[in-house]
């Protein structure tokens, strides 16, 4: 690493608009990630131990299984929207004001 | 870039042009008089990528220019250059086919490849950004000892990118053969040309705009076909589906999948079939075991990964993540209309009868919807879509290469053997680019040496170590603040070693006494099966005779097979690592190596404890937050 201007990392860390953020962030990201992939892997299994609810039909031809799975595309996408709108509108601007306080002080 | 350096890529562009007007033909999809026309697509196409390799190659000065094209990629670009990376031939024929063939199960396959990217958006994609610089040692060695991370770094990313590049040379090859005819061989040397003038010339800058290029033009492809399939039945998702499994054609294959309990279904319920899960995946274990391969895989490969030090923010890695699943997505969605129209239109059997595992399935579909195989049409489909295809095998194979280059230069040569001295820009360029070529003079290598061989599990053995080392190495080393070297080491030996040793004593490896075995039934079987057809035939029923007549092109074919295989396991009793049959009955180890991975950095971490690691631990955590000197990062 090239020299950094010397930023006390201890001090930052214990900032606590940075424990703020971590706090925030960390349940955040936890619930999501764990949401997603419970989600995803009821797919696989539900196709393996409960084929008579995938072959009830829903709409025309369309069993649950289809729609089951299509509705696994729109998760992932309203995931990604929800998070990068929360971080966007929050996460981004805490950082952002831990950044500039510690570049500037230890430059 | 110098003059010489540009007539070198003159001279690139020729020789590829050379190779392939000049090519050996044999039988392919596309028909001898239209062939033309897909070389005027190609041309088009390498035309315009080169044009761009060119203007690229003057910005290439530093090794920050040539690994991450400066950091000056934007989000959106970056998206689309993601897209592009990632969607390989596997995905973009392979998931189609596997539609047109088994219905449902192919498309519940795609999902996996798509949810992948929620991993890499919540917790990769943006820590990495803040602490990285060209790869993912670079990640590792920020708090562990920078040696040993550069080393076992380096092994893993050598090892995930030659699996993946190795199944894109050889399914490339296969593909151009199959859809224009070109010899395998000489299909191989022109793709890892073509890659490497791409490279060599452009670095990371080339690279990044021929992805952009081919996941637009594959988008647009894959739009134009779903909109000429869908559009007669005014865009309803019932309307289409209920032509599809009413559908002859796909009721024979589902009745032909069934075998037995086919035999007291109706037709309409054998079309509903295909929509119903089952068809293609039948070990519920093995499906969850692929499924933790893609969704914690795809966050350790480190041709995605590098893609996130090309943008300049955290927020820009960000916004490529989630570009980049709006596009994936998009595709994988209409994914699902190319490959159940090809199963109405083409029929899952003429399609399987040019190539078996269904890749054929999009080609052919865009050859129909053109008006057919005699039309200019549909032949111009055809074209594009088969330049698309090489397009996509080029794009993925130049992203691979790039990223074993780089551990080999920036890791192994700059970080180990110059121990992190100060190595100009110039040499670095140099390195960087002797490790272009050497990689890619490997990948054509290995490309024609496997010719032939079953190489369709390498990529779900990519993402299997990937998942099992780099992912839980990366993960912890970021968010853990015990995590040190020695669990990084361990971690990437464990991972790797259990997830490809699995592999070695698993199914997808060839166990010559139970292919004998079963050939064996088959040639034993025989005759009762040739007496049975004679006298249906002598029977003078026409419909009988004519079945007959289908049961003995069937027979012939399978006889054949048999002897075949025969002849390939003669004197042999025993698999490549000296098993007569598998240790392992799981056809991909996730399930198993993934945790191992996880435990092994736990407890190496635990064991070895590291007072760098820990000392770093405040820095690495504050800066993958915060982004705190990120953007200096890029500068020096």
């Amino acid at each position: 690493m090239a020299a950094p201007p010397n930023i006390d990392w201890n001090a930052v860390i214990a900032d606590p608009r940075f424990q703020t953020l971590h706090r925030r962030k960390q349940g955040f990201l936890t619930g999501l990630m764990v949401f997603s992939v419970v989600f995803y892997f009821l797919l696989p299994i539900g196709a393996a131990y409960f084929q008579d609810l995938y072959k009830v039909k829903v709409w025309g031809v369309v069993n649950f299984g289809l729609l089951f799975a299509l509705s696994e595309f729109i998760v992932a996408w309203v995931i990604a929207f929800y998070y990068s709108r929360r971080a966007g509108a929050e996460f981004d601007r805490l950082a952002a004001e831990i950044a500039a306080t510690y570049e500037k002080g230890g430059a | 870039m110098t003059t010489q350096h540009r007539r070198w890529a003159v001279w690139g562009l020729a020789g590829v042009m050379a190779v392939s007007s000049g090519a050996a033909f044999a039988q392919g999809a596309v028909a001898d008089e239209y062939r033309w026309l897909t070389f005027t697509v190609f041309a088009a196409i390498i035309t315009l990528t080169m044009y761009i390799t060119y203007l690229a190659a003057k910005r290439v000065k530093t090794a920050s220019d040539f690994y991450t094209a400066g950091g000056g990629v934007t989000g959106l670009q970056n998206g689309w250059a993601i897209a592009g990376d990632y969607l390989s031939a596997a995905s973009f024929l392979g998931i189609a086919g596997l539609i047109s063939q088994y219905g449902y199960d192919g498309f519940m396959y795609s999902v996996g490849w798509l949810v992948a990217y929620i991993t890499v958006l919540l917790v990769i994609a943006e820590p990495c950004r803040n602490i990285g610089r060209y790869t993912l040692s670079d990640i590792l060695a920020y708090r562990n000892d920078p040696k040993w991370m550069r080393i076992v770094g380096a092994i893993s990313v050598i090892t995930v990118s030659t699996f993946y590049l190795t199944a894109q040379m050889v399914g490339g090859g296969v593909l151009v053969k199959t859809l224009i005819g070109i010899d395998y061989e000489i299909s191989v040397i022109a793709v890892g040309i073509l890659m490497l003038a791409y490279v060599l010339f452009g670095g990371m800058v080339a690279t990044t705009w021929v992805q952009i290029i081919k996941a637009i033009l594959l988008v647009i492809a894959s739009l134009v076909l779903v909109m000429l399939v869908w559009m007669p039945y005014g865009f309803s998702l019932p309307a289409f589906l209920q032509d599809v499994v009413g559908d002859p054609k796909v009721q024979a294959k589902v009745a032909s999948l069934l075998g037995d309990s086919a035999k007291n279904m109706s037709a309409a319920e054998l079309g509903q079939r295909f929509l119903e899960p089952g068809l293609f995946f039948k070990n519920p274990i093995d499906q969850i075991s692929l499924g933790m391969a893609l969704v914690f895989g795809t966050a350790g490969l480190p041709h995605i990964l590098m893609r996130f030090f090309t943008v300049p923010t955290a927020q820009q890695a960000r916004k490529s993540v989630v570009w980049a699943m709006a596009i994936i997505g998009g595709f994988y969605v209409l994914t699902l209309f190319l490959g159940f129209g090809a199963a109405k239109h083409v029929g899952p059997a003429a399609i399987a009868a040019v190539d078996p595992g269904g890749n054929m399935a999009g080609p052919l579909l865009a050859q129909y919807l053109g008006g057919g195989a005699d039309s200019f049409l549909g032949n111009f489909m055809l074209a594009f879509v088969s330049a698309v295809a090489f397009a996509t095998i080029v794009a993925v194979v130049a992203g691979l290469v790039l990223a074993a280059a780089s551990a080999i230069a920036h890791d192994l040569y700059v970080g180990v053997y110059h121990g992190g001295d100060v190595v100009p820009p110039q040499q670095q360029v140099r390195a960087a680019r002797i490790a272009t070529v050497v990689v890619g003079a490997m990948a054509i290598t290995i490309g024609i040496a496997a010719k032939g061989q079953n190489v369709a599990h390498l990529v779900a053995l990519a993402f299997a170590v990937a998942a099992s080392a780099n992912f839980p190495c990366v993960l912890l080393t970021l968010y853990w603040k015990r995590c040190s070297t020695g669990g990084i080491v361990l971690g990437m030996i464990v991972g790797t070693v259990v997830a490809v040793g699995l592999t070695l004593v698993s199914p997808n490896v060839t166990y010559p006494k139970a292919v004998r075995e079963a050939a064996q039934k088959v040639l034993d079987g025989e005759p009762a099966k040739r007496s049975a057809i004679d006298v249906a035939l002598a029977s003078g029923d026409a419909q009988a005779a004519a079945q007959a007549n289908l049961d003995l092109a069937a027979l012939d074919k399978a006889v054949k097979k048999a002897q075949d295989d025969m002849a390939k396991v003669e004197g042999k009793d025993t698999s490549i690592v000296g098993l007569a049959k598998p240790l392992f009955t799981l056809k991909n180890p996730g399930i198993i190596s993934i945790p191992l991975g996880f435990l092994a950095v736990l407890l190496g971490s635990l064991l070895f404890r590291d007072k760098r690691s820990e000392a770093l631990w405040p820095e690495v955590y504050a800066r993958q937050n915060t982004g705190i000197l990120a953007s200096k990062a890029t500068s020096h």
